[in-house]
């Protein structure tokens, strides 16, 4: 509306009130080139604006992703990347074949289910109560993203020192209740949950957060309505809340389990010295530690790229499923 | 010459950017970057040179870079030092991919040396013919592990590792064993079993919380190193999995692990460093660059408490090496300070600071290393052990993968036995599975 105005008062062919359309017949002739200029503004102008994002995200994104996947079927060396050796498939078949994959695969996915789950269950608990009108609510909306400002390194070598089997506090508050010499590091479920703590630890107060921000939004009314009909503050929630930020629940869920497949600073921080290879016995190697040490320590570049290209699959096959559920549901609220 | 700890977020950092570079420029700009020579300072224009390490090379400890600044008021120098060898490796060997990130002078390990020099050897100036350095000053062998194919000598040697064994004299008595160096090397004399046969006796007495020795995998290298059989045959091809010395070194950790003489920790990472504080163990197999590390972290309270006795057998563990990348910007100025560092005056001058043995046959003379006492140890004789064990050391051939079979057979095999009692056979094939994983390609 604007464009179209400020158009028509440059022909000053009509006032600023005059019909929205001005047709190119009914200009002078002198302003046809101006006229074409203005569609062409009209259609272009938009792809112009939006060029930026999508020129970086071929060069940042899109060329790397295929060019990973061109390396990966090929067998190169880190430190000789322009020798490649025409590898076909085998990089892939050879991972189908190899245990460590499929260890990375079944850490990735557990270390996920026990990080994600507690993490968004308390994230809705804690968006919930700060819902509520209390005293200081600003300070305590700000003071939950605080670990999520934090960075991934220090928050670790501080949970690290936590978890440490000899000298931590972790055991320390265990053995008081009975619980002796745990071995956060080296035993295959305590590395895991370990490891889970640090990342609900960051990532809980940034999803409650969102998850406040969809409640607020969820209409007075229907809590007084509830409220009306007798409904208890925990239905409230379970009834009124819940399915109004069904959406954002689903949100959040498909970003979590993007974050959970790509894990990779905090194992690897967490593992000091053996890091890379996630513990000793690999108990704690998530993929994208598979995928690092391929490609860095074993320089094995190809292989890498394999493992990066069947993460992508992976992460796919999730958004997948989560659009199937997401539909489904749809339809279901819809019905 | 190794160690471990923080810096940890540094190196992550470097890595992960340096791995965003790789990926953003498609890993295809890498090899040739900044190879084409380089500009050197003229007359008395400031430059800076950068110095990258790992573990305790001793130069700042010993003022040498002070030293070195007061003498050329022109040149400045900073260094960076990552505790965790293995960690600092990995950074290297990503950054020479790039040719980007690189310190001017870059400090590579004895188990990376044949890698150096042979894959990634025309990635490094060659110093031979450098000013100030004369390549027959180091002893032969070790001059030879930095010689590539092209008889160019890419790093000049700076320490050696003979091995001894450090031992707590307040443990041993307390469990009944004695505590003269003597008597003590007397112990084990001849062969690394009855090392473990020592521990036994002594666990069988010790005082509570304490093990004979601190992890079957620092064992593990000292048994490996005093073989002439170890992961490489003299042509470079890995032949660990028939390598009598590699055979023999896994069962003296593995029995040593079983027999529980071990406090099962992975050296050179925080809670071994903290063990020393807190007198977890009575041994250490000891090459001479060790003992800077236990004076560092036993601290006071373990002062005058060491010992060192005789290693069952003679044997070179660690030493290292400085080389001078080409992509490097001051490749002339870099050389020469590499080449002063590594002269025998400064070498000797480390060694009495910080422990480490010189790798040149003028420094291992030098009066002030065969008359050394280092203060933390009290009046044990420290340069006449360890310069005495290096005249009967034996180089054993050393390939490009070594350094990679090791960390997998320590840290994923021994370390794995140690920490969750793994069945030895299957740790071996695991071991046996992970090295042709990650080094055919």
């Amino acid at each position: 509306m604007a464009t179209s105005i400020r158009a028509a008062a440059e022909d000053g062919s009509a006032p600023p009130s005059a019909p929205r359309r001005t047709g190119p017949a009914a200009a002078p002739p002198r302003s046809a080139w101006r006229s074409r200029l203005y569609r062409l503004d009209l259609k272009a102008s938009p792809y112009a604006y939006i060029a930026p994002f999508f020129l970086c995200f071929a060069a940042f994104g899109l060329f790397p992703l295929i060019w990973t996947g061109w390396l990966s079927l090929h067998r190169v060396d880190l430190l000789n990347t322009d020798v490649m050796d025409w590898r076909g498939v085998d990089n892939y078949t050879r991972l189908w074949d190899t245990d460590q994959f499929w260890n990375a695969l079944r850490n990735t996915f557990t270390i996920g289910v026990i990080s994600t789950v507690p993490q968004l269950l308390m994230a809705l608990g804690l968006a919930h109560l700060l819902n509520y009108r209390l005293r200081g609510r600003g300070f305590f909306r700000v003071a939950i993203l605080a670990p999520y400002a934090t960075s991934i390194a220090a928050a670790t070598l501080v949970f690290v020192q936590l978890f440490n089997p000899d000298y931590g506090m972790i055991n320390w508050f265990l053995s008081l209740a009975g619980i002796e010499h745990t071995d956060w590091y080296a035993d295959t479920w305590p590395s895991q949950i370990a490891i889970s703590t640090i990342v609900t630890w960051r990532w809980t107060g940034y999803n409650a957060l969102i998850y406040l921000a969809a409640m607020q939004a969820v209409p007075k009314d229907l809590y007084e309505a509830a409220s009306l009909d007798g409904a208890s503050r925990w239905q409230q929630f379970t009834k009124v809340t819940i399915p109004s930020i069904r959406p954002t629940i689903l949100f959040t869920i498909i970003v979590s389990t993007i974050g959970a497949t790509q894990l990779f600073g905090e194992p690897m921080l967490f593992g000091g010295g053996v890091g890379v290879s996630g513990g000793s016995a690999h108990q704690f190697q998530t993929l994208s530690l598979y995928m690092y040490e391929l490609g860095w320590p074993s320089r094995q570049l190809g292989r890498a790229s394999a493992v990066a290209w069947t993460m992508l699959l992976i992460l796919l096959l999730i958004g997948a499923v989560n659009l199937l559920i997401a539909r489904r549901n749809r339809s279901k609220l819809g019905g | 010459m190794r160690t471990t700890r923080p810096r940890r977020a540094a190196v992550l950092a470097t890595t992960a950017l340096a791995t965003t570079a790789l990926l953003l420029t498609g890993c295809s700009s890498s090899a040739k970057s900044g190879s084409d020579g380089s500009s050197s300072a003229a007359g008395g224009e400031k430059i800076t040179l950068t110095v990258g390490d790992f573990g305790t090379f001793g130069y700042k400890e010993a003022g040498l870079y002070d030293a070195y600044m007061a003498a050329h008021p022109n040149i400045t120098i900073k260094y960076d030092t990552t505790q965790d060898g293995q960690k600092y490796w990995d950074a290297l060997t990503t950054h020479l991919a790039s040719g980007s990130g690189l310190a001017d002078i870059q400090a590579v390990e004895v188990g990376y040396i044949a890698q150096a020099a042979g894959t990634l050897g025309d990635k490094f100036t060659d110093l031979g013919k450098a000013d100030g350095v004369s390549a027959g000053a180091w002893l032969p062998w070790k001059s030879k592990q930095a010689t590539t194919a092209n008889g160019a000598l890419i790093g000049l040697g700076t320490d050696i590792g003979p091995m001894a064994v450090c031992y707590r004299k307040d443990l041993f008595q307390q469990a009944g064993l004695p505590t003269d160096r003597e008597s003590v090397g007397k112990l084990w004399q001849g062969d690394w079993s009855k090392f473990v046969e020592a521990g036994k006796t002594y666990q069988a007495k010790a005082p509570a919380g304490t093990f004979f020795t601190d992890s079957a995998s620092g064992l593990f290298n000292a048994a490996l190193s005093s073989e002439k059989d170890q992961y490489s045959d003299a042509s470079g091809k890995l032949v660990y999995k028939d390598s009598a010395g590699v055979k023999k070194a896994w069962d003296i950790a593995v029995s040593a692990s079983q027999a529980k003489i071990s406090a099962g920790l992975r050296q050179f990472q925080d809670n071994w460093n903290a063990a020393f504080t807190n007198a977890k163990f009575a041994t250490v197999v000891c090459p001479s660059w060790m003992t800077g590390i236990i004076s560092k972290y036993s601290g006071d309270s373990g002062k005058g408490k060491w010992d060192i006795a005789q290693a069952p057998v003679a044997s070179n563990w660690g030493g290292a090496f400085l080389t001078v990348p080409k992509a490097g910007k001051h490749q002339k100025e870099a050389a020469a300070l590499a080449a002063w560092l590594t002269a025998p005056e400064q070498q000797a001058k480390v060694f009495t600071k910080v422990g480490n043995l010189p790798s040149t046959t003028a420094g291992l003379q030098l009066p002030a290393v065969q008359s050394a006492k280092l203060d933390y140890f009290g009046d044990t004789p420290t340069g006449q052990i360890y310069a005495t064990t290096a005249q009967s050391i034996l180089p054993a051939a050393i390939g490009e993968n070594d350094g990679t079979v090791k960390t997998i057979i320590t840290d994923n095999g021994i370390l794995d036995i140690e920490q969750h009692g793994t069945d030895p056979a299957k740790a071996w094939s695991n071991v046996n599975k992970l090295i042709a994983d990650k080094v055919n390609g």
